[in-house]
């Protein structure tokens, strides 16, 4: 097994080279984590009236697209392909085939996010007339600055060269160990990918067929239930693509901390294989209310949806059995005394375990949304961003931050400067989220609406439920801001180690599964077959809903105009109509010329 | 492959689980008949608004015995007609489209919510209780101004809506 010839060298020691690139990309998604925070924070306090003198609320819009970018797809992507090259590297015990491919990846998602990221933040200023308050969705047909869009392909294709990485390092292995199985963390790395490449072709085709084009001014209009149906398609798997990440942290990781080890390896890689499977055909469930698409496919979204709880439910058995081992090893005992023998000063652990916890309640209100008919209640509320800052927001983001704590020693030689920060971090992060998402979920309920600068109106009140609108602000507001304390002490724990002498002495080993490998047949390992029926899957849940989308309103869509965030201001537009086809030339040779540079 | 007891058992328990959570949107779908937003409505062009039968004049009108049909127009930043007068104890059925970019439509604290995207008619039917104000908003980000796009459904005794009707007749 390769996880037994570790010894006493850290991953830093053994392989220079990839250690570097999962700093780098470590500390991108961190860089993300920093802005995404601040962007945080000063929506918490503005859309709950506590302080709305930073910002205009027509500027909110900005802060919010670069909230929802930065986190959703920079900080956890960027985090992603780190923990992935760790991972396998590590798992197969030999370097990447060429780093200047993985350097290649590397500066395409880092260029990529940077064009977004510019396109996004020059909504704050008049000075540059460049905008892209489009949300982390971007819906058509609000359209952004043609940047927008030319980054996130660049993004995507870059996270494609990444997957490809692994594949041929994988494929380097097998040549080299033609009888083994694939080690546990490779596999879950490759099946991740696979779902990726899958889930991202969507979201790649709507970038680069319409809305690239559109915005550059070469096609008059969108279908906005196309684009919106293929930014679902990828918007759903996109969730399991930053949960992966974390669940292989549940399950190679967390349980070695605990003190124990992984309970079931083939278990672990059937919920992988599910994963890859039901992610996709699922992404319907985000447009119930769409009108345009048939209630009948609506139905199977639904069904595929549910099972899709199945994968989570497994995994809530395993890591609690890998941690429950562990326990009793370290001398636990007792139906439930065994939770006394976990290592709880360990931040790593902590953090981790309270992730695990909220997840659990955001598969809940994840239950809710997912039920076709109650989804009625609580969509396009803040019940929804409530649901995913559990999940994405915690037991993803805690999940890694907790990891850091853990893997940071690993590939750098360097101790943590304060594990005592740490585990106050972990503990702010979760109390800040149950406070803030609680009261989310509960204006939820009542009806208040997401994505809103001001969510109070002048024409009606909120009905009172589960405490006032006004109080469940508050709750939000002092939420947002332990969230924010606990990110500055995340960051600023991280920048002090990055200060530490390097020592030796760090090293840690993974310990193999209680139930090895051997114990599952071996057609799991069979990565084409699993990506087969993929997509067959998907075909079978999309090619009809797409087909009937096309069929009603043309690929083109049904006479819709265009409205532009990037051209000021946005009333004017419709007088504007001549400037802005002229502008949009423009801007696409500037744009032209940036992607060649 | 070795599964261990305890994990059949969890593996059973989930898979009800799910069975039971599907079984319940089925029997909301079949029994009490809670209808989907669906495509039932014809594409739209949403340039060509002020052309058509039904949206050209947002209005509230009488289709059947205790049957209404409320043509909504959602556009940057306000809902047309404002407010949307409704009888008490009617079934009115909302057909809504955006002028624009994609809205939504939230009858505040009610399960009356549906996306309105330009080319398509949402199509949504409810059954009005007593007399209430509920507010209207559009829960679907649509431009700088969308915080401020409100409306009202004003659900009246049917006395006070005929009344309401009949005035605007005379006018």
């Amino acid at each position: 097994m390769s996880e037994a010839i570790e010894g006493d060298r850290t991953f830093a020691d053994k392989y220079p080279e990839e250690a570097r690139i999962v700093r780098a990309a470590l500390l991108g998604s961190f860089l993300a984590l920093t802005l995404g925070a601040i962007f945080g924070i000063i929506q918490t306090l503005h859309r709950t009236g506590v302080f709305r003198g930073l910002i205009d609320s027509t500027d909110y819009y900005t802060s919010l697209t670069a909230h929802g970018v930065f986190l959703a797809l920079s900080f956890t992507t960027f985090f992603l392909v780190g923990l992935f090259t760790w991972a396998v590297v590590r798992s197969l015990d030999r370097p990447l085939i060429d780093i200047r491919i993985t350097w290649t990846w590397y500066g395409l998602m880092a260029a990529g996010m940077t064009m977004t990221g510019i396109s996004i933040l020059a909504g704050f200023t008049d000075a540059i007339d460049m905008s892209a308050d489009v949300l982390f969705t971007f819906y058509a047909p609000l359209q952004a600055h043609p940047m927008f869009y030319a980054g996130l392909a660049v993004f995507i294709v870059g996270s494609w060269i990444a997957g490809a990485d692994y594949f041929r390092t994988w494929l380097a292995w097998k040549r080299e160990h033609p009888d083994e199985r694939i080690p546990l963390q490779t596999f879950m790395v490759l099946t991740t990918m696979a779902m990726w490449y899958i889930a991202s072709s969507a979201v790649a085709a709507s970038v680069l067929i319409f809305l690239l084009p559109w915005s550059l001014g070469l096609i008059d209009q969108v279908n906005p239930t196309l684009t919106r149906t293929l930014f679902w398609f990828f918007g759903h798997p996109v969730v399991y693509f930053w949960l992966m990440p974390a669940y292989l942290l549940w399950y190679t990781v967390l349980p070695k901390i605990a003190g124990g080890r992984l309970f079931s390896d083939p278990l672990a890689r059937v919920v992988f294989v599910l994963f890859l499977l039901l992610s996709t055909p699922v992404g319907i469930h985000h447009q119930y209310l769409d009108p345009g698409i048939a209630e009948g496919f609506k139905f199977i979204s639904m069904t595929n949806t549910m099972f899709l709880l199945l994968p989570s439910l497994l995994t809530a058995f395993t890591v609690v059995a890998s941690v429950e081992y562990g326990a009793r090893q370290r001398g636990g005992s007792g139906l439930l005394g065994w939770l006394t023998d976990l290592p709880w000063r360990k931040p790593e652990f902590t953090g981790m375990m309270l992730a695990g916890l909220m997840f659990a309640a955001g598969g809940f209100s994840g239950m809710v949304n997912a039920g076709m008919n109650i989804n009625y209640m609580i969509h396009n509320t803040i019940w929804v961003p409530g649901h995913f800052h559990l999940t994405v927001g915690t037991a993803v983001a805690l999940t890694f931050m907790a990891a850091t704590y853990w893997l940071w020693p690993q590939i750098t030689n360097k101790p943590i400067y304060s594990r005592t920060i740490g585990l106050v971090q972990v503990v702010v992060w979760f109390i800040g989220m149950a406070l803030m998402s609680n009261a989310m979920h509960a204006q939820g309920v009542m009806g208040v609406p997401r994505r809103t600068a001001e969510p109070e109106y002048s024409g009606f009140d909120y009905p009172t439920m589960f405490g006032g609108f006004e109080e469940l602000n508050i709750q939000i507001a002092i939420g947002g801001t332990l969230l924010f304390v606990s990110t500055v002490l995340f960051i600023g724990n991280l920048v002090l180690t990055m200060g530490n002498p390097k020592v030796s002495g760090l090293a840690e080993e993974l310990p193999p599964a209680l139930s090895g490998p051997d114990d599952s047949p071996r057609v799991i390992d069979n990565l084409r077959l699993w990506v087969g029926i993929a997509l067959t899957l998907v075909v079978l849940a999309y090619a009809l809903p797409l087909a009937a989308i096309i069929n009603r309103g043309g690929a083109l869509g049904p006479g819709v105009g265009t409205y532009p965030v990037w051209l000021l201001p946005l009333l004017d537009t419709l007088a504007n109509r001549a400037a802005m086809l002229l502008g949009a030339v423009g801007d696409a040779a500037t744009s032209l010329v940036g992607v060649v540079r | 492959m070795h599964i261990h007891a305890y994990e059949k058992l969890w593996l059973a328990a989930s898979v009800l689980l799910i069975l039971l959570l599907i079984g319940s949107v089925t029997y909301g779908a079949v029994g009490p008949g809670v209808a989907m937003v669906s495509d039932s409505q014809p594409t739209i062009d949403a340039g060509g608004l002020d052309e058509d039968e039904r949206f050209s004049e947002p209005r509230v009108e009488q289709v059947g015995e205790n049957e209404y049909a409320a043509y909504v127009v959602a556009r940057q930043f306000v809902f047309q007609p404002d407010p949307i007068v409704v009888p008490a104890n009617s079934t009115v059925t909302f057909y809504v489209t955006s002028a624009d970019v994609i809205h939504g439509f939230e009858v505040a604290g009610t399960n009356a919510n549906t996306m309105v995207v330009p080319g398509e008619v949402s199509e949504i039917t409810v059954e009005t209780d007593g007399p209430a104000e509920y507010g209207l908003i559009c829960n679907e980000y649509c431009g700088a101004g969308h915080h401020a796009m409100e409306g009202k459904v004003n659900v009246v005794s049917q006395a006070e809506y005929d009344e309401r009707t009949s005035g605007g007749d005379e006018e």
